[in-house]
This record gives structure tokens, sequence and C-alpha cells, in this order.
């Protein structure tokens, strides 16, 4: 059964908080109440409830493992590129069949897969569909490969990582070199994946053009919802107990650990596969309510500010991680979105749009220095929890360490 | 007797036109005058033997009658029929003679006939005026001459080439009369001999002319014969249809064109014949529903064909057995087979001197790219190789250096002075830059490179965000000076531009700089004892926080300078930094950290590698990138550590 630390309520509070949530949002909606929450918004709530589980996942890497992963938003854009590889095969094939209704002979099998791969690659310039697209016309196939794609890149790298001991900033870089790879990899024409056009109207579902889009998004915002609460448990599962002892004395101490006989690259490549394999479904969750995936979405920074939004939380807290994801990307989205008042100073006047990354990437230089325990620091207060003296030493000796100031006593 | 009369009263009439005084004209005028008719219609087709009477007179004078023909100044006289040549005079026309060239005074323009000679001709002329302008006096003429024979070779002009050759002076002209001679000997020459030996005289050159000239000789065409290969045809090798160079569908094509076979029908033709001939919801007597797969679709063709409602088409049967029927092989243009066995190897020869070429001339590339990592990397190698500072923010201070370097070039007009002013100052401001950094965010996070690497980052952000606000999105141009401009050219096919040479010097220059601050200084050594052990070196009266910030922005600085190098060749953009970020950290980590040799292998790996890339798949420098990383990611299973590994005593190590 789950272990459940009697000191730590914090599952049942977010479980219960999660609902609350979710039926507040659908009383509103559209779809099932007066409109208030519009069906935009909706879609924007989640999306970010699908951040919140990527960064959860984060969190177990790097707040609980040590392993400070920059690729963990290229299994989430994997994870997306596979259910958009379905979503988009699919609908051509509903469109490329309807075209042929009125056509004087019935179509052959060849005929339609010629037609959907036109209608697909035609901006590339392609007209065959790619090997990697053998399995796009079966839903089950591409949910599939969203497990394993990102599970199986996640294990081969891991393994390779892991057991040659490349630890702290070097698996960071590594991994980011990692990212950097799939970015430039999917950027060309000719990866089959349609280069920088990415695969879009990923929002239209297949036989779905009946049902208006405010019921589709509050729909998907359950789905969400309900793998925010299932990633959520599972994570706490994961996090608490021996095992997450063992993962927490790897963040501090990995040498310790290892000569106490646990065999910890099996650790570190379970948590890192779980993780990304957690990732890939959140992205499949969130690329059909964006409705467009495309390289840049995978590109390097994109995991960057996945740690950013951990760090913001508080890190080594599963509520901290969800915390930080919301808050981060929905106030970013409110300043870059033009809806944030401009500030005259007299002078000059600030446009949000043009400011807002230069104030975020500053607050990240002050939360990282002043606070290093986010916005979960504040829980903590509220607790009266406090950090332990440790005369400035951090946890452990490695760089993953929890600093004293992050740590609870 | 009539007769007789008839013809002297002729005589007669013709005395007494103009021309009577035939036997006073000039030589060039007596000629001008026999092709009178010619030369008065200006008609192509009939022009030829009047240019060619001209050219083959060996006159002196002919070489300006042709010029001033091309330029439109040959004027027939009214009066008498002269030919003159005319210059505009106010409303009149001064007139010159031909051949004594003595002024001939002035008449109305309305009294003289302007020859304007269309382009046809005077491309005719021009051709013509060739020979004397191959021994014109001035030796650029004859180059000129000479380019012209080379843009467009033609038989006729081997004659005169080659009897201009004896009288050359200038031995530079000489050599490239002679060269273009047994350039035109190998195409044109009537004698299989000459021509054989004027290929092989090329065997071993490199230039392009020749392998233009080559290549038509060994051009093939494609064809196909039942049976055997008839008799002459000058065979340069047989295919295999569906082998590598003849996939099925194109030898099907040469079937076809050579009558051979039925057109073979594709999915869409087969389709629209079909839709043509749907007769009350059948086709050939197939149900329109039924014709959902190619297999039915075939049927009704043929039921189709049987009944003669369509073309015939080539069943998959008869295209086997065609194919079996035929030899399809590769046949030189050139009807001389020992002509064209020797082009192809003379042309093979070269090739492979090419690809030596080229090969060092990837070297060069590989070469140039490497010292722009190293460039980019080391300002890393201080910061994180020595001290174990990740810095997310590198990428933005080669981004300040060149904004730097454009910021100076708006105030400075004179691009040499403005780059040599903007090396130091770029220094200075990305020093200072580092400097701040380090005070403000660096120093509080020492021993703690993870959070280093996420404080570091949102500095990055936000200086590529600010640098947006204030030069905005659109790239600056950073102009590098004229002497920079241009390429040192080798051969055809080996050349590097001079920035490039520019940015090796550039990079030697600070691996020197590093070795001799690193080694000889008291800065470099007082850097070492805290790198070392920072408590013991504090206890020798150092004091390591100046000398990690001095340090920190001694990095910042080299990476400022690299960024005016780098501003040179790309566009200044805000996202020049974040381009050249994980390669530089590729470098320094597969280099070795803590080692400036290892950067310098690091990135000489990289660099090499990537051109290897490259040069394997052309097409493609992002598939390129991507090989690249992924070969990197495995290099460091084998030395984790890099190339140069600093041996430590850690449990991990």
């Amino acid at each position: 059964m789950i272990a459940f630390n009697p000191r730590n309520t914090s599952l049942l509070i977010f479980l219960g908080l999660l609902v609350i949530f979710t039926v507040a949002v659908t009383l509103m909606s559209e779809a099932y109440g007066p409109g208030l929450v519009s069906t935009s918004f909706v879609k924007t709530l989640g999306k970010t409830l699908c951040l919140c589980l990527v960064a959860l996942a984060m969190d177990v890497v790097w707040g609980y493992t040590g392993i400070l992963s920059l690729g963990h938003f290229a299994f989430f854009g994997l994870g997306g590129y596979m259910i958009g590889m379905w979503l988009m095969y699919a609908r051509t094939e509903d469109i490329v069949i309807a075209s042929f209704a009125n056509s004087p002979l019935p179509p052959t099998p060849e005929e339609i897969v010629t037609g959907i791969a036109t209608q697909i690659f035609g901006v590339v310039g392609a007209s065959e569909l790619p090997p990697i697209w053998v399995f796009a016309h079966s839903f089950w196939a591409q949910m599939a490969l969203v497990v394993l794609v990102p599970g199986v890149l996640a294990l081969v790298f891991g393994w390779l990582a892991f057991r040659s001991r490349v630890t702290g900033v070097y698996l960071s870089i590594l991994t980011q070199a990692m990212t950097l790879a799939l970015a430039l990899w999917l950027f060309q024409n000719d990866s089959g994946l349609r280069g920088n056009n990415g695969l879009s109207g990923l929002q239209n579902l297949p036989g779905a053009d009946a049902i208006p889009q405010s019921l589709i998004s509050i729909w998907f915002f359950w789905a969400s919802a309900a793998a925010l609460a299932a990633g959520y448990l599972l994570f706490h599962w994961v996090v608490s107990g021996k095992f997450g002892s063992v993962l927490r004395g790897i963040r501090d101490d990995e040498a310790r650990v290892r000569f106490l006989g646990y065999p910890v690259e099996g650790f570190k490549l379970f948590v890192f596969t779980l993780t990304a394999v957690v990732a890939g479904l959140a992205g499949a969750l969130y690329y059909p309510q964006a409705g467009i995936i495309n390289p840049a979405e995978v590109a390097p920074i994109a995991s960057v500010y996945l740690a950013v939004w951990v760090a913001i939380g508080g890190r080594g807290r599963l509520y901290g991680a969800v915390i930080g994801a919301a808050f981060v990307s929905l106030v970013s989205s409110w300043f870059t979105g033009g809806r944030a008042p401009d500030v005259n100073l007299g002078f000059a006047t600030i446009q949000w749009v043009d400011w807002w990354l230069i104030v975020l990437g500053l607050s990240f230089v002050a939360v990282t220095i002043l606070a290093p325990k986010g916005i979960g620091g504040l829980f903590d207060a509220f607790q009266g929890l406090r950090t332990p003296d440790r005369k400035g030493a951090p946890l452990g000796p490695d760089e993953g360490a929890l600093q004293e100031k992050e740590a609870v006593k | 007797m009539m007769r007789h009369f008839l013809a002297a009263l002729a005589c007669l009439m013709l005395l007494a036109t103009p021309l009577r005084a035939q036997d006073s004209f000039g030589p060039v005028q007596t000629l001008l005058q026999q092709h009178r008719d010619a030369i008065v219609k200006s008609s192509r087709k009939t022009i030829e033997p009047a240019i060619a009477a001209l050219a083959g007179s060996g006159l002196a004078s002919v070489a300006q009658v042709l010029e001033k023909w091309q330029d439109k100044a040959l004027w027939v006289r009214e009066a008498d029929g002269l030919f003159v040549y005319a210059a505009p005079q106010g409303d009149a026309l001064a007139l010159t003679d031909i051949d004594s060239g003595e002024a001939l005074g002035s008449v109305p323009k309305a009294d003289a006939t302007q020859i304007k000679p269309n382009s046809g001709i005077r491309s005719l002329i021009a051709a013509a005026l060739v020979q004397f302008q191959l021994s014109d006096p001035d030796p650029a003429r004859r180059l000129a001459a000479l380019d012209a024979i080379a843009r467009d070779p033609s038989a006729t002009q081997l004659a005169p080439l080659r009897a201009a050759i004896a009288d050359e002076t200038d031995p530079a002209v000489k050599a490239q009369k002679e060269r273009l001679e047994r350039l035109l000997t190998l195409r044109f020459d009537p004698d299989e001999a000459a021509r054989i030996a004027a290929i092989a005289s090329f065997r071993g050159d490199l230039g392009q002319d020749v392998r233009a000239a080559l290549n038509p000789l060994v051009a093939t065409t494609r064809r196909t014969a039942a049976g055997g290969v008839p008799e002459g045809e000058n065979v340069a090798r047989l295919l295999t249809p569906g082998g590598a160079d003849l996939p099925l569908s194109e030898a099907q094509a040469l079937l076809v064109a050579a009558g051979a076979l039925q057109p073979v029908l594709t999915i869409a033709e087969r389709r629209t014949a079909l839709v043509a001939n749907v007769d009350g919801g059948s086709v050939g007597g197939f149900a329109v529903a039924d014709l959902d797969t190619e297999t039915a679709r075939v049927l009704a063709y043929e039921a189709l064909e049987a009944s003669g409602k369509v073309p015939p088409a080539a069943s998959d049967a008869e295209v086997t057995a065609a194919l079996a029927a035929h030899v399809f092989y590769d046949a030189y243009a050139e009807p001389s087979a020992l002509v064209a066995t020797e082009a192809a190897a003379v042309l093979r020869s070269a090739e492979t001197r090419i690809a030596i070429n080229q090969a060092i001339d990837l070297t060069l590339d590989a070469l140039s790219l490497a010292s722009i990592y190293f460039l980019a990397a080391i300002g890393l190698a201080i910061t994180f190789g020595v001290m174990r500072v990740i810095n997310m923010a590198h990428g933005e201070f080669i981004m300040m250096g060149a904004y730097t370097g454009y910021v100076v070039q708006q105030v400075i007009a004179n691009y040499t002075v403005s780059i040599l002013v903007a090396l130091p100052v770029a220094f200075a401001v990305t020093f200072l830059a580092g400097v701040v950094m380090e005070r403000l965010v660096i120093r509080r996070l020492y021993h703690r490179p993870l959070e280093t690497l996420l404080a570091t980052f949102g500095i990055s952000i936000a200086l590529q965000q600010l640098a947006k606000n204030i030069f905005g999105t659109q790239a600056r141009p950073l102009t590098s000076p004229a002497w920079l401009d241009g390429a040192l050219t080798f051969n055809d096919v080996v050349s590097i531009s001079y920035i490039r040479i520019a940015i090796f010097v550039l990079a030697l220059v600070f691996l020197a700089v590093f070795l001799f601050i690193m080694k000889r200084t008291r800065l470099g050594l007082e850097v070492r004892a805290v790198q070392q052990n920072r408590a013991m070196a504090a206890s020798m009266g150092i004091n390591p926080d100046r000398i990690n910030m001095l340090t920190f922005g001694l990095g910042s600085g080299i990476a400022g300078i690299a960024g005016v190098a780098i501003g040179l060749f790309a566009k200044v953009t805000s996202e020049l930094g974040s381009d050249y970020i994980v390669q530089s950290f590729m470098t320094v980590v597969v280099g070795g950290v803590g080692n400036i040799w290892g950067t310098l292998l690091g990135a000489t790996m990289i660099g090499f590698l990537q051109k290897g890339i490259e040069w394997l798949n052309p097409s493609n420098t992002l598939a390129a990138q991507t090989y690249m990383i992924i070969f990197i990611i495995i290099f460091i299973q084998f030395r984790p550590r890099g190339i140069i590994a600093l041996k430590g005593r850690a449990a991990g190590d």
C-alpha cells in the first residue's frame, strides 16, 4: 500500500484541492455552466495541468534523485509528436476519404495512402509516407509509442550515461546535448515529421467534428486533471518509503549509497526512464490541446525552463513542482499575452511583452540565491518548519545535494 | 552582230557608272566593291563569303574595316557608291577614305547610306576579328581575344589561333595561347592522333576549362537495342535493368521510347482511362463499386483493352519479356572510341587529384571551424575548466562582444580602425560584466554547480531579451575591413577566405596568451593556487575572492573578443551566443575539463567531425550536427573525463 507519512498530509490536501478546482472550472465552463471561464482559458488551464505533470516528473528526477536533466521537455515533446502523428493521420484520412466520395471510382487503399501522404507532406515536398509513420493509422499503436519512444530513448541514454558514471553538471550538459540533437533532427525536412512546420491541426479530433470545442476542451481538462492526480499518486508512492529514501540518499551522497550495497545505477535508470515516460504522456495530453507541435518546442531552452519552474516552486517537494509550473506558466502567459498593463515610468514605458523575460530571468536568479526553497518555503513557514543547522554545509557532497537552506528539519 | 553591239553598249554603260574608276580603288575598297551586294543587303545568310574574303585577304587594314563595320561606322556614299568611314559631325557626316585614311570632306546625312549589320552578322564579324586581335600589338586585347575564344570555342578558330602562336612575344600570353590551342585541338582537330595527344597533355591538370572541354567528349546517351549492341556504337558500358545505374522504370521508359513496348500505365493513368469508360455503373463488365483494388482495376482495363476501347498497355509479362530481349547501354556521343577512352582516363585522373585537393580544402574548412569553436570555448575553458563554474550566460557574453563591435562601428567609420578599437573595448565591456556577475551571483553559489547553471541561465535569458529590446530582432552587420575580404586561392579547388585565416590566427594568439598568463604570470600562479587549494592559497597571502573575480572577468573578456571575431562572419543577433553555447560546453567536456590543450583537441575533433559528416552528407548540415552530438555522447562513454583526463582521487574517478 502507499506508505503515507503521517507528518505529511500534503497528498490528501493536494488531491482535494485538485478535485475542487476541476469541479469549479467545469461548473464555470461554457460547456457545463454559465461560461464564466472561456473555452480558450479552459484549454490554457488544461495545458497548465499537463505542464504541472511534467514538472512533477522533473522534480522527482532532479529534486529527489539529484539528476538535473535538461532533456525532460524533449521527452514531453516526443510524446506530443507520437500522439500528433495519429491525430494528423486519422484526421487527414477522413478528409481524403471524404474527397473521394464524389469520385467516379471507389478509391483503392493505395490511393488513400498516397492522398494522405500528399496532404501531410506536401509542405516539405514529399508525397510518400516515411517509414516511421507505419503505425500512424492505429491509435493504440501510437499510444504505445507515446510510452515506448521516450521510455526507450531515456533507457538507452540513461544506461549509457549512468554506467560510465557521468554525474552532476556533466550529465546536465550531456542531456542538453541530447535535446539539441533531437531538436536539430526534427528541424530538418526529411526527418519524416514535417521539419519546422511540425504537426498541426491536432485540436481537431478525428470523427469528432460535430462535437463543439467547448466540450472537447473540458474533456481534455478532465483528462489532464486525472493524469495529474494519477501522476501525483504514482510519484508520491515512488518517493515515500524505503525507495524514496534511497533516491534522496543518491541525491545527497551517491558514493555512500553505493558503498552500502545499493545498485545506484539501477535506481537512477528506473527513475530517469519512469519520469521520461510520464513526461511523454503529459506531452500526449498537452499537444492536442495546444493544436500544434513543432521542433522549437523541443529546443534545449524549454527543458531549462522546466528546471526553472521546479526551482521556483521549490524542489524536493512534489507540490512545489506543481505550484512552480502553474504559477510561472500562467503568469508568463499573462504578461506575454499583452494583457498586463504597461507601466509608465515617465521617461520610458515598460511594455511587459518586451520586459517580462528580463524580470523572469532576474527573479529566477534572486530565487536561486535568496530563497532556495522557492514558493514551497512559504508553506514551511506556515507550518513552522525550520531548516536544520548544519553550519552552512549542504546535506551531502554531491552536486545535486540539497542545500542547508533547502532542507526541512 | 547585234549581240556584240549590245555587249559593247553594256560595257559603255558600265563604264559610265561611278564604278568606272575601279582601277584607281585601293585593295580593300576593291574587295568591298566585289561583295557590294552582300554587304549592302546585310543578311546573315549571304554575308559569310564577304567576311571570309576580307578576313582571308591578308590586307593590313582589314581589321579596321571589320571593326568599323561592326560599330556601324561603315557607310556608302550615294554619289559614287564608294565605301567610306563616316563619323557624325553636327548634322553632317565627316567621311574618311578606307584605304588611304584621307579625309574626304563632309556630306549631309541624306547623301550617304549607313551599313547596319544585325546582331547575327556582328557576331560573325567578331569571330573573324579574333584572328586580328590575336596578333594585336596590345597584350590586353590579345588576352581578351583568347577569353572570347575560350567562352565560345569553334572549329574555325583553330587555324588562326595556331597561326598566332609563333609570333607571340609575351611569354604569359603565349602560354595561354598554347593552352587554348590544345583545348581546341582536343575538340575540333580532324586528326585523331592529334586529339589524343592534346588530351593526354592535360593529364593532372585541375583547371575547370579542361574539365569543361573534356566532359562533352565523354558525354553518353542511354540506349537500348534488341538482341545485342549494334555495329558502330561506341559503347561506354553495358547496363543491367534494375541495377543501381538503371532503375526498372527508366529501362521501361527506354523501351517505350524505342517502340519495343506498349506504354506502362501509372495508377493515375489507369484510373483516368477507367473513369472515361464508366458505362452505366460498370467498366468493361466490372461493377464500379468493386474497383477498389489495383488488381481489380488491372483486370477491368484488360477487358477494355480486349474490346478496343482503350489503347493497349503493357502487362507485367510483356515488360519482363521485353526487358529480357533487349540490351541497355550507355553510348558515347563522340564517334572515336580512342578519344573517348583517353578523355575518360584523363578525367578520372583529374578526379583523383580533385578529390585529394578537396580533402585539403575540407581540412582547411575543418581547421577554421575548429578555431571558431576554440574561440567560443576558450573563455569557458577558464570559467568552467579552471573555476568549475557553469556559466550558461557565456554565449550572451559572446553576443555582447559582437554588439560592442557593432556599436563601435557606428561611431568609427573606418572599418580597420573600428575593429582594432572594438577588440579591446569588447574585452573591457565583457570583463566588467563578468566581474559584476561574479560579485553578485557566482560568488554566492560556489560549489553549487547546478544552481549556478540555473542562475546563469536566468541571466542569459534576461541579457538576450535586453539585447532584443535595445537592438531589435533583425540582424546587425559587423563589417570586416576590405583587406579581410576575398580569399587565398591555391587552385580551382582549394581556397580559404582571409577572414577564416584571421580567426585561425586569432585562436592561436589566444592560446598563446592563455598559456602565458597561466604559466608565466603572477596572476596565473595565483589562479592555479586558488584552484588547487583555496584555503592553503589564502593562508599564503593570496586573496581568493579577488583571484576568482579576475579569473571570471578574464574568461568573460575573452568571450567578448571571440564575439567580435564571430560577428565578422555571422550576422549579429541576440541569439548569436545561444547558437554556440552547447557546442562550446561540448568542446570543453570532450577535451577534458581543466586543460587548455584538451580544449584545443576537443575543438579540433568537433570541427573535423562536423566537416567530415557534412562532407558525407553535404545536403544536410542539420543532420550533420545531430550525428556529431550523438557521436560525442557515445565518445563520452569511453572517455567520461574527456580526451585529456585529470587524475583525481575521488571515489567516482
